[in-house]
């Protein structure tokens, strides 16, 4: 199943400030983990888009304004849940931030009860 | 034809353990938690309309597993879902405890998946209060009706909360599995801690005491399956050695009883007997194997008077190292009250409630009052017991220290030295504090 991996800032980091990153990409790309993966621009370089009875409504900045922002993503593809944290948890991000693990709506198997 | 109370009370004993085996299986190869239950439930309910009638078959669990399994095939056949998960419903036939060359295996099988459906209902991605009502209702088969009345909410709101956690495990992508290597061990203490909370959800005044007999069963399986585990050790003899003193922890009028003042002849021997056996086997760096030891001072004292408090205190003085907490701070400046004298007590209570923590907390209060008696001073320990009263959390415990204050204030009192009993923090010093 996949995951999408939204990779947050905190305000909260842990006190071990190691980076290595690079390790982590070479990780997941080499056991073919990772679908595909960025860093994003600071959030100030957003654009958010609406369209509200068909008139285009474009603002300034990300469309949530809260101390946490989205950094980076990735998407993971894995057995599970447990895998998936797995992985995240060897991302310094882990540390430095937070990460959030979103699993792809599966529309064959959605539980609809 | 068979007695219908004997046929019901063969379909209690044939539910007794068989309820998550079965629940376990079908959820494994089904991969839907809702029809596992719900297609156990109606093997359940068809057994107790049949059997009265046919006689208890000679293999009530087998019969159980098959009419269960059967009834998930029509379901899945009739949704038409995919054809692995009918093959392998299938293939269970053939597999199941009634076949006798495939028993051993299966046995395994069944074992692991009951395993598996443990560690899938305490997995951390899921709210703690789920975790323990998940387990209830799925693992122990606890009707929501019963749980909802356990967690003070309604019936509709508990069948919301054990759906969401349902759903949660299925699209979070939660898998039916026990965690390996090093893992397990990072995960055993999240499920050491739902079996702990769901055995004080039936120890505390107010509980369903059916619950503290199910944390203990799944205890004693989960020993049975992960033998090298020394912290489930650990548990299972805090468990057995707290629930030995049942009987003895009430009065006749529902209020709990001081531990110095507890029958003792009404402690049950083979709990106690059974927790020290467990207790060997556990370790004294984890929490758990730590508060059996204290529980294990108590219940091997032969009077309240011959209770080791120093070794008491030295055990709590290494779980404030590995735990702290408020409360095992507060639990330590008791025990080491007893051991070294009240004004020691009340010097690392002192310490304990340092910064305003643990203010208005109704054990501080109150083992304030108790080593302000014994240190002599009766009016100020009376109030202290009145003021604990006031914010008590339960009735007994409110109704305990009122009482505790009236005996201080009445005429003829007599002075005796006195221990904490089970109702207030010296009571429960032997009770661990929620991890």
């Amino acid at each position: 199943m996949k995951f999408m991996m939204f990779v947050c800032s905190d305000s909260e980091p842990d006190e071990d400030k190691s980076d290595d990153i690079e390790r982590w990409v070479a990780d997941v790309d080499g056991n073919g983990r990772r679908v595909l993966g960025s860093a994003l621009a600071a959030p100030e370089s957003a654009t958010t888009v609406r369209v509200r009875k068909g008139e285009l409504l474009l603002s300034d900045g990300p469309f949530t304004e809260t101390k946490e922002v989205i950094v980076g993503f990735d998407i993971l593809e894995c057995e599970h849940l447990d895998e998936a944290i797995e992985i995240a948890r060897a991302h310094p991000m882990a540390r430095l931030g937070q990460l959030e693990l979103r699993p792809f709506l599966d529309l064959d198997h959605a539980s609809d009860d | 034809m068979t007695d219908p109370r004997s046929a019901a009370a063969s379909v209690e004993a044939a539910a007794a353990g068989a309820h998550e085996r079965i629940v376990a299986v079908l959820i494994r190869v089904t991969g839907d938690w809702t029809l596992a239950e719900d297609c156990t439930q109606e093997a359940l309910a068809q057994a107790l309309e049949r059997w009265p009638r046919d006689g208890v078959p000679a293999n009530p669990e087998g019969w159980l597993m098959t009419v269960a399994r059967n009834r998930a095939t029509d379901v899945l056949r009739r949704a038409s879902v995919e054809r692995r998960k009918l093959r392998e419903l299938a293939a269970l036939s053939l597999t199941g405890p009634d076949v006798p060359a495939a028993r051993e295996n299966a046995a395994e099988n069944v074992e692991d998946d009951r395993l598996r459906l443990i560690f899938t209902c305490c997995h951390p991605a899921l709210a703690l209060e789920a975790r323990v009502a998940l387990t209830l209702r799925t693992v122990c088969g606890v009707p929501t009706a019963d749980i909802a009345r356990a967690f003070l909410v309604s019936e509709s709101a508990m069948t919301r909360r054990l759906t969401r956690a349902r759903r949660k495990i299925a699209d979070a992508g939660i898998p039916f599995q026990v965690p390996g290597g090093e893992a397990l061990a990072e995960r055993l203490p999240g499920v050491l801690g739902v079996l702990y909370l769901l055995f004080t959800r039936g120890y505390d005044a107010d509980g369903e005491p059916a619950f503290a007999e199910e944390a203990i069963r799944l205890t004693r399986l989960l020993r049975t399956l992960l033998p090298q585990q020394a912290a489930v050790s650990g548990l299972l003899a805090l468990l057995l050695l707290q629930h030995s003193r049942r009987a003895a922890r009430r009065d006749r009028d529902g209020r709990l009883v001081r531990l110095d003042r507890q029958d003792r002849s009404r402690w049950d021997r083979a709990l106690i007997d059974e927790g020290l056996q467990a207790l060997a086997r556990s370790r004294a760096d984890e929490p758990y194997g730590l508060q059996a030891r204290i529980a294990a001072c108590h219940a091997t004292a032969a009077s309240p008077e011959s209770v080791d408090w120093a070794a008491i205190a030295g055990w709590y003085d290494v779980l404030a190292r590995i735990q702290p907490s408020p409360i095992v701070a507060l639990n330590r400046a008791v025990a080491h009250g007893y051991a070294h004298g009240p004004r020691v007590g009340l010097g690392l209570l002192a310490e304990a409630r340092a910064g305003g923590k643990l203010d208005d907390h109704p054990l501080a209060v109150a083992a304030q009052a108790d080593l302000t008696e014994r240190v002599g001073d009766r009016d100020r320990a009376a109030d202290l017991f009145r003021q604990a009263a006031a914010s008590a959390d339960g009735e007994p415990e409110r109704r305990a220290l009122l009482d505790r204050a009236a005996e201080l204030t009445a005429a003829v009192a007599t002075a005796s030295p006195r221990l904490f009993g089970d109702a207030r923090p010296g009571g429960r010093d032997d009770r661990p504090t929620e991890r």
